[in-house]
């Protein structure tokens, strides 16, 4: 069993993996709570100062940047993708995986293949053309409608609702008389939970970060968050404390999401691996 | 498993007064198209109907005026001819290249050292994967920072060494290097994790087989770990080909948002090359083609990294 226990350089390799890790984010921590004197000072400061609440005071108050509404519209945006693509994500695996129908194997392919297609980047041009002409664009209804299809939350879905769900227990609850979208509710959510949990996560993070489609189809007056500190950082680029601070703000709901639920992410990234 | 379920329902409905069981046989029928509708409604939408109209975009040209043209393959012939196209392309290889390879190596010994016994396992877990959680914008706003010319910590370090302040934004290999950095903090430890993942389903009776054998560590990781991990490589090998070559938020915010890609574009991508002619030049058509040749690439840069993992694991 010697071999399974660590090395030093195997210590030393993790500890290095962790400190630079963290480092970039603890920087991020230690420019927002200082001066813009600070911040350009060679050598520079490596300890946090005492100024982060009176900056990101200056963020929130900042009337060019919208930082507060970047911040509710992220939360907006992400929040209604995520219950969407569970949702649909849930009812889709559940055929797919617990029920029969002619094309079932066909349709599941389909499935598959739109996963291979980075479709919010091949598609842009008409995406943005439709929502010209629906009057949609510098709205959060043009941001969300796109991201609503996501194949590969079908596909977690259908593979979890599989091992999940014993058909037998489907069987069952038909032979008792109950209805497709009985079974669902009563027999399959309670069951599949985890899995939505993990899609639900990896959604609301996905659609925090994204970047291109806001920045084509947002102006910077109602921005998402990561449009807000694109702006900060556009018009005030030297006042890194400001921009700073507004950066921590934006990694601050992510980092709450990520403490709360490490086991599930770490577990559902793993187990998710080796089934795909 | 599952064929047996609709006979017995049907089966069961005929003991049923007669509009029960029409509503039984409904049910069963139609409701499993019903369930999965809402996905492809939404695929029609905004899969298939931006897909196709990006082919009929580009067959056209469009002016800032907002006239059409009919200009049949004419968009693609300029993108060839293109040196701003061909500067992006090799901009969007080279840094995926110059961040790929060295990822998946490291990713591969990192996954291999957290495959060992220790303390505090989740929370160690959990910090390689804390880079993925944040928010990649903020994460390349503080990258900008530390690669900046005169006060950055980069140019602080290596001035220890003698070196002269490095202007990472205004040339090639120093920009590609600085937004390299960021994807590879960025992802170097995601693929770890997955690699993890991999690495646990190989049989520990193998190692200990070798190790009767006689065969060292460093022999086992090779001989036995690394062809063992072909389906997970070739998972993430796909996954970082996509992610790179549809590039787009690191070279951006390195930029302050701008999407040229520094004064001579020398970190422009192809992602940003499509951004800049669709929606600051408006010139659609052109976007259009480009994201068809974009496509083009990922389908190349996959089959490629594709044939290349089948090689590795083969090697047995």
């Amino acid at each position: 069993m010697t071999n399974w226990s660590p090395t030093l350089i195997t210590r030393v390799m993790l500890a290095l993996a962790i400190v630079l890790s963290a480092f970039p984010l603890y920087w991020m921590l230690v420019i927002a709570s200082r001066t813009n004197a600070d911040a350009v000072a060679v050598p520079p400061p490596f300890l946090p100062g005492g100024n982060l609440g009176q900056n990101i005071v200056a963020v929130l108050n900042n009337e060019d940047a919208h930082f507060l509404l970047g911040l509710t519209n992220s939360f907006i945006v992400a929040s209604v993708v995520t219950v969407s693509v569970v949702i649909i994500s849930t009812l889709a695996g559940f055929s797919f995986a617990n029920l029969s129908f002619k094309g079932r194997n066909v349709l599941l392919l389909a499935v598959l293949l739109t996963m291979a297609v980075p479709l919010q980047q091949m598609g842009v041009v008409p995406l943005y053309r439709l929502m010209v002409s629906l009057e949609w664009t510098g709205t959060l209804k043009a941001v969300i409608l796109p991201y609503l299809l996501n194949g590969f939350g079908v596909f977690l879905m259908t593979q979890y609702t599989r091992q999940a769900v014993p058909m037998e227990l489907v069987e069952a609850a038909r032979v008792d008389g109950a209805a497709t979208l009985r079974i669902w509710w009563n027999v399959v959510l309670p069951a599949v939970r985890p899995g939505m949990a993990v899609l639900g996560i990896n959604t609301f993070m996905l659609m925090w970060n994204d970047f291109m489609w806001p920045l084509i189809v947002l102006t910077p007056d109602n921005p998402t968050v990561q449009i807000a500190i694109t702006s900060l950082n556009a018009r005030f680029s030297t006042n890194y404390t400001l921009i700073f601070a507004g950066t921590a703000l934006s990694i601050i709901p992510l980092i709450a999401v990520f403490v709360a639920f490490g086991r599930q992410i770490v577990g559902g990234l793993m187990e998710g691996a080796v089934k795909a | 498993m599952s064929i047996d379920t609709l006979p017995r329902a049907v089966r069961r409905s005929r003991h049923l007064p007669p509009g029960r069981r029409w509503r039984s046989r409904l049910d069963v029928k139609v409701m499993p198209y019903t369930l999965v509708s809402p996905y492809f409604i939404l695929f029609a939408a905004f899969g298939l109907f931006p897909l196709a109209f990006t082919l009929y975009y580009s067959l056209y040209d469009y002016d800032l005026a907002g006239t059409t043209k009919w200009t049949g393959l004419g968009n693609y012939a300029k993108l060839l001819a293109d040196e701003d196209f061909w500067n992006a392309v090799t901009n969007t290889v080279g840094m995926f290249l110059l961040a790929t390879i060295p990822q998946l190596l490291l990713a591969l010994f990192l996954a291999n050292a957290l495959n060992k016994r220790f303390r505090l396992r989740l929370a160690i877990r959990m910090s390689v994967l804390l880079p993925l959680v944040t928010s990649v914008v903020a994460v390349a706003v503080v990258f900008t920072q530390l690669f900046a010319r005169d006060w950055g910590l980069v140019n602080w370090i290596l001035s220890w060494f003698g070196m002269d302040a490095i202007n990472w934004r205004a040339e090639r290999v120093p920009s590609w290097l600085a937004i390299a950095t960021m994807v590879d903090w960025r992802w170097t430890g995601y693929n770890a994790i997955i690699f993890l993942a991999g690495m646990q389903t190989i049989p520990r009776d193998l190692y200990e087989a070798a190790a009767i054998d006689g065969a060292s560590r460093r022999r086992q990781f090779w001989q036995i770990t690394l062809p063992m991990l072909r389906p997970t490589m070739i998972f993430v090998v796909l996954n970082s080909t996509i992610g790179g070559l549809t590039l787009f938020s690191e070279p951006t915010t390195f930029y302050n948002g701008n999407v040229d890609g520094g004064s001579q574009g020398q970190f422009q991508t192809v992602a940003m090359f499509v951004v800049k002619q669709g929606f600051r030049e408006f010139d659609y058509g052109y976007a259009a083609a480009a994201a068809w040749l974009l496509f083009l690439l990922i389908l190349i840069g996959a089959l490629i990294n594709f044939l290349f993992v089948r090689r590795i694991g083969g090697t047995k």
